[in-house]
Formats: C-alpha cells, structure tokens, sequence
C-alpha cells in the first residue's frame, strides 16, 4: 500500500491518494502515515503518444526495457511504441512482441502502434484489422518517419481504421519537396549549404489530410507539428469540426534552428528545427487548444550514428527523460499555461488518443498512474540517462523541474528519482 | 585564430591583418629565394575528400614556401556503413604529427566538424566544405580587390558583382560575408532557380538579370565557374540559354567600366560563363586571383600555426 500525502493536484487543490493494489481507493485527507509530497505536484501518468522504442531490430540504441526505463524516469506511465522496427510492425506477430516486451519490462505500459503500410514502403495497407483484434489491441496506425503519401492509401487506412474508432498518426512531410533535406529551409540554410525542408511541405500533407478526414469521417493525428502555417491549417480544420489531433514535441518548443550553425548532429532531427517564430506559434497552439498534446519523438540513436558528419548523422534525439521539466519551463514558467493545460498536454490528450482507458486520470477507483512532480528544483542534464544511447541534445542545460516520483499500476517505478526495478 | 573554418571566424580587423600579412607576403613571392623558416617542423596536411588540383597546390606551395612539412591525402567521402569515419581519419593524421589539417570536403559543415567537435586538437584551414564556404578564395579575392582598387585598407564602396549558380557555390557565401564586412557592396547576380532563399539575408543585393546588374557599374565581376557534372543532370539547365543569360560575352564586356575587374575562381569553362574573349580582356585578374591565393594561404597558415600576422 502506498499513500501520498499532501499533493497538490492541477486544479490546486490539495489532497493525499491511497493506493491499494494497482488503484487508487481513497483520496482528500487520509488518517495513514506514508511519503510527504508537501510542495509537489500530482499528476496523472504521463502518456507519450510518439516514441521510437528500436525492438526489435536496433537493440543497440535502444531496447523496450531500456526505452521504458527512460520513461519512467521522465515520469510517463504508458509510452505508445512507433512502428519504425526491423521487421517493421505491420503484423500481429510483432505488435504482440513488442507488447509482451513492454509486459515483462513492467515499467510503464507499452502501447504499440501498428504500421499504416506494409513494411511502411507506402505501397499497401498493412493488416490493420488484424492488428486491431490482436492482444496488442492496436488502434492507432502510424508509418513515422516517412509520410503516407499516396492519396488513395491515406484515405483508405483512414476508413480501415474507422471501423473500431481508430485514429491514422501522419508523419506530415510531403516527400518531393524534401528530398535529402537537412534543416529547416529558408536563410540559414542557404548560409550554411544544407538543403532546407520548407513549411509548406508540412502544412500540404495536413491540409491534403484533413480533408481525407472530413469526406471519411474518420480519426486524425498530426505527429510533430513544427510550423506555424501548420498550426494554422490545423486551426482552421479544427473550425470545420474535422476529427484531428496535433502533437508538439518538447524540441519544437524550446529549441529553434540557430543550433544548426554548429554543424552538431546532435540537433538534427526530422521535421527540423524551426524559427523562433514556430516556436512561438507552437506554444500559442498548445495554450488555445489547437494542439493537443505534447510527443517527446524520443529517437535514440548509437553513438557513431551522431558522431560524424551532419549530413551522414541520423536524424532523431531523446526526449522521454526531458519532456516534463522543458514543458514546465515553456509552459508553466513562462506563464503560458497552468497546471491542468500541462496534465491535459502530456497525460489525458494522449490518453485519450490511444484509446488507454485505464490512464490520463486521477480519481477513486482509477488505475493508479501518477507522477509526482517537483517544480522547485533545477537540474542540470548530464549524458547519464536510461536509455542505452546518449544523443541528448539537452547535455549542458539546466530545467527547473523535475520528476520526483512515478506510479505505475500502484507501484513505484519511480520513487525519489531512483528507478525501482524489484518487482 | 585557431582555424579557418568560415568568414564568420573573422572580424573586420582579423580579416584586413590577414590581407596586410598577404600583402607583405606577395613580395615575398617575388624574390629569387622564396622561403622562409617560419613553420620549419610543423606538418601540414591536405586532406582532400574532393579532387581540387589547383587549391590542393596552392596550399602545398603555401606551407612549403613556409618551410613546413606538407603531406597530401586523398580520401573518398564515404557512408558510415563502409570506410573510414572522417574523425578517424583526422585522428589518424593528427597521431601522425600534423599540427594543421587543410579540408576540402563535399559535405556543408565538415571543416566545422573537424575543428570544434572535439575530435582533434589541430589546426583547420577549410579549403571548401559542400556548398558552406570557401574562405581562402575569398580572401584572395579581397585582396585581389584591395590591390586593383587601390582602396587603402578595406573595401568601403566596391561594387561586387558575383555572377552565376549562386545556391551551390561556396565562393559566393564566403565572398558576400567577407566582402560586405570590409565594407563593399556586394550583389549577385544568376538564374532565379539557382537563387538561393534568403541570401539577401547575408548581406547581397539580389539581380535577376545580368545587363541591369551590370548597369549598376560594379567596380569587379566574379564570374563563378559552371559545375558542368551538375548541370548536364538538371534537365532545367540549357547550355545556349544560360550563356544567354549569363555569361561574361563581348557585348557585356564592352558595358564593364574601363577599370572593372573581371574574376574568376577558376577553372575555366572559356565559352560558358565567361568568353574568351573576357579571359583574355587585360582587366582580367584571374592570375593574379592565383598569385594572391598563395599567398593568403602563406598568411593563414602562419595565421593558425604562429597565432601571429606575418609582417
């Protein structure tokens, strides 16, 4: 049994939470003893609907143990695996791997996302409605990292997915205008010599997208939403009333395309860094609702992947370990946004878009996923991190915030920031 | 100064120390006995990932006339997947003793790489790195300026025209940063699908058409060098429209001023971009880009290696 006492939750009000097995059975004031959260904030279990947990086929950046372990140091209760393996996840043989994986690591839960497209070539429709009725119980469809781009099959996965209320995660990168591109396109590209990705190769799929959405009627997700004329496009879908979600990741928010002038791959990633003009759109989109939700895009790569020319570099950083505390500073230090805007973006959004009943929510009875957060203290990352790789493009900041503890199923995995693995 | 990587390495008084250095070491190139002891003992190597017969020699004359050691190491650019990583290779010669690496590279950033990532501890000169920068040829092309022009110390005023495929071309990057910090005022001038986004942003006027660009008297035209092996891909290019266009012919020679500079980086495509006519119009300076080029590289080696100017 664990009680936490006197927690402060996104509404402001103070409470303590028991826990008994894996839920939550009483909360306000509470007559046992147990851990002082005094000055703390509870939140509902942190869910990332975008990260790239590399099992199988690329065990050494990154394995669902290693990947979940991360996690739960950032806080996040459930993590939604992107289908970009080696074989790809396409079929119910390898969603149910990875969610036996996730299973045995027992850190967080492990939602696969089924791929949109056989071995995500673009070609053919994966088996989406076996992997929906699979034990993996699949029901969002992604082929991240390269956008559907044929018309047809985009609209077709979208009325595959209908059919048990499923939702298609789009990669929004049209892929002629982008070929080879290093960063974000415009003067500082030019001055650098890299190939520039522009805007509108991100705001056309998403427009192209959201009518697909409308005339299917069918579910919607942007993943990592970078411009701010895709911010506006998903406004003006959302004002027709067509079913789409957006996510921001942590990078997009905080860091802006003058890191490019180092040549250090550890900042390129893909959809590039924009302007400080993105940033400040993304942030406004985040506030007003536009975007949903936060997506780390968590992408580890090995150590020579980085370590070598930029346009030789992988593209792709961490970001489950980090998510919180930059969302704390660009969106309750700034004073953009309150606590229940931040629960909402990194937790019940997400949630909510996966279809995970049991997370996004703290109340009696629930499934107890909760992460306790300490907005007080300032950390200073350093290249120790759970995951088994180290492009971090964060190695040398310092964030005010942190995760204090994190509860999975009743459960610390979590608890004064140290990983609690004995089970 | 540590390396030479971009213009942005310099500031307006590093960059005319360095023109003043080159300029002592122009004399220097003159006499019977052309060497000087200055970097006895240190090695210098070429590393060349791209063939450049005339920028290699120009910094093996260049470190032999300083009397350092010079080592020349062709290597291919090659993916991770197959090949020696470029920093093993720069640790390998720097294991070796060199004390500074000259890069040329087809990759934007390589030089960059090499010299603030950690990797090694020598010295950087970039001799070209993709599409980025070339700073020794715009150097020289300052200094080619500075002379013709008689300008005093900068360039305040000059009128530079650079002419031609201005998205892949390093020279221009280099030239527009360092020439407008010294002063010029530079345009450039070239095909609007060969005109790269946002390059007024560095400090060029942008000209969609050769003749009205030349109306603007420019006290020089640089003519950049046409990359055949790319345009012959670009089904875009059309060799009679671009010398149409764009190139230095004998009409366009008669609009120059009578005390215009016509340069270039070199090699030539004589009949393309510029004429033969313009080749061999006695404004032509494009030996003397060459001779210059020597010496710049003298001045930046001595630069990187001694931390001092060479007066």
């Amino acid at each position: 049994m664990i009680t936490l006492k006197n927690l402060t939750l996104s509404d402001g009000s103070e409470t303590d939470i028991k826990i008994q097995g894996d839920r939550i059975v009483e909360m306000g004031k509470t007559s046992e003893a147990g851990t002082d959260c005094s000055g703390l904030i509870g939140l509902s279990g942190f869910v990332d609907p975008h990260a790239h947990l590399r099992e199988p086929g690329f065990e050494a950046s990154e394995t669902v143990l290693s990947g979940s372990r991360a996690a739960a140091a950032g806080g996040y209760t459930a993590i939604c695996a992107m289908a970009n393996t080696e074989p790809v996840a396409d079929s119910s043989s390898i969603v149910e791997r990875i969610l036996d994986l996730g299973v045995q690591a027992n850190l967080c839960q492990v939602q696969p996302i089924g791929a949109v497209t056989k071995a995500l070539a673009g070609l053919a429709l994966s088996d989406i409605a076996m992997m929906a009725a699979s034990r993996g119980q699949v029901t969002m469809f992604s082929d991240d990292g390269m956008c559907v781009y044929d018309e047809n099959l985009m609209r077709q996965a979208l009325i595959a997915v209908s059919a048990f209320g499923g939702v298609v995660a789009q990669h929004a990168q049209e892929p002629t205008m982008t070929i080879g591109s290093q960063m974000n396109a415009g003067s500082l590209a030019t001055e650098l010599g890299l190939k520039g990705w522009p805007a509108i190769a991100e705001e056309q799929i998403i427009a192209r997208d959201a009518e697909l959405a409308a005339e299917t009627g069918s579910r919607l997700h942007v993943c990592h939403l970078t411009t701010a004329g895709g911010v506006e496009v998903v406004r003006w879908a959302k004002a027709r009333g067509i079913n789409i979600t957006a996510e921001v990741t942590p990078h997009h928010l905080l860091l802006t395309e003058e890191l490019v002038r180092s040549y250090d791959p550890m900042y390129k990633v893909n959809p590039p860094l924009r302007t400080s003009e993105d940033g400040k759109a993304l942030l406004a989109g985040l506030v007003d609702g536009t975007i949903d939700m936060l997506g780390t895009d968590h992408a580890p790569h090995s150590g020579e992947k980085k370590d070598c020319e930029w346009q030789q570099a992988a593209f792709g950083m961490l970001g489950l370990e980090s998510a919180a505390s930059i969302l704390h500073q660009v969106l309750i230090q700034s004073g953009a946004g309150d606590w229940k805007l931040f629960e909402k973006a990194i937790s019940g959004a997400p949630a909510k878009l996966a279809s995970l009943a049991n997370q996004g929510s703290i109340q009696v009875g629930a499934e107890a996923n909760i992460t306790v957060f300490n907005p007080h203290e300032t950390i200073s990352v350093t290249d120790m991190t759970q995951s088994k790789s180290t492009n971090s493009p964060y190695v040398g900041f310092e964030f005010k915030g942190r995760v204090q503890h994190t509860i999975y199923k009743g459960n610390f995995t979590i608890f004064d920031r140290e990983l609690k693995e004995d089970k | 100064m540590k390396h030479l990587v971009s213009i942005r390495d310099l500031n307006k008084q590093s960059a005319i120390a360095l023109l003043d250095s080159a300029q002592q070491l122009t004399k220097v190139n003159e006499r019977t006995v052309k060497n000087l002891p200055a970097l006895r003992g240190k090695t210098v190597v070429n590393l060349f990932y791209e063939n450049s017969t005339r920028t290699r020699i120009s910094f093996e004359i260049a470190a032999a006339r300083l009397s350092a050691d010079v080592i020349n190491f062709s290597a291919q650019a090659s993916s991770t997947s197959k090949g020696e990583s470029l920093k093993d290779t720069a640790q390998t010669l720097e294991a070796l003793g060199a004390a500074a690496i000259v890069i040329r590279h087809p990759m934007s950033g390589a030089a960059s790489s090499l010299a603030n990532r950690g990797w090694i501890s020598a010295s950087v000169i970039n001799a070209g790195d993709g599409h980025h920068e070339h700073p020794t040829q715009a150097l020289l092309d300052a200094l080619t300026v500075r002379q013709i022009t008689q300008s005093g110390t900068d360039l305040t005023g000059i009128k530079v025209l650079i002419v031609g495929d201005i998205e892949h071309s390093r020279v221009a990057r280099s030239n527009i940063l360092l020439l407008s910090m010294l002063g010029a005022v530079v345009s450039v001038a070239g095909p609007v699908g060969l005109m790269p986004e946002g390059i007024s942003d560095l400090g060029a006027k942008v000209f969609e058409d050769f003749d009205q660009a030349l109306a603007d008297k420019p006290d020089a035209v640089m003519m950049l060098r046409v990359q055949l092996e790319r345009m012959l891909e670009d089904e875009r290019f059309i060799t009679g429209d671009y010398v149409n266009s764009w190139s230095l012919d004998q009409t366009r020679l008669k609009l120059l001023g009578k005390e215009a500079i016509i340069m270039h980086p070199g090699p030539m495509n004589r009949g393309l971009e510029i004429s033969n006519e313009a080749a061999n119009d006695p404004r032509s300076a494009v030996l003397r880009q060459v001779k210059n080029g020597l010496a710049v590289r003298m001045a930046v080696l001595h630069q990187v290696l001694s931390g001092e100017d060479l007066n």
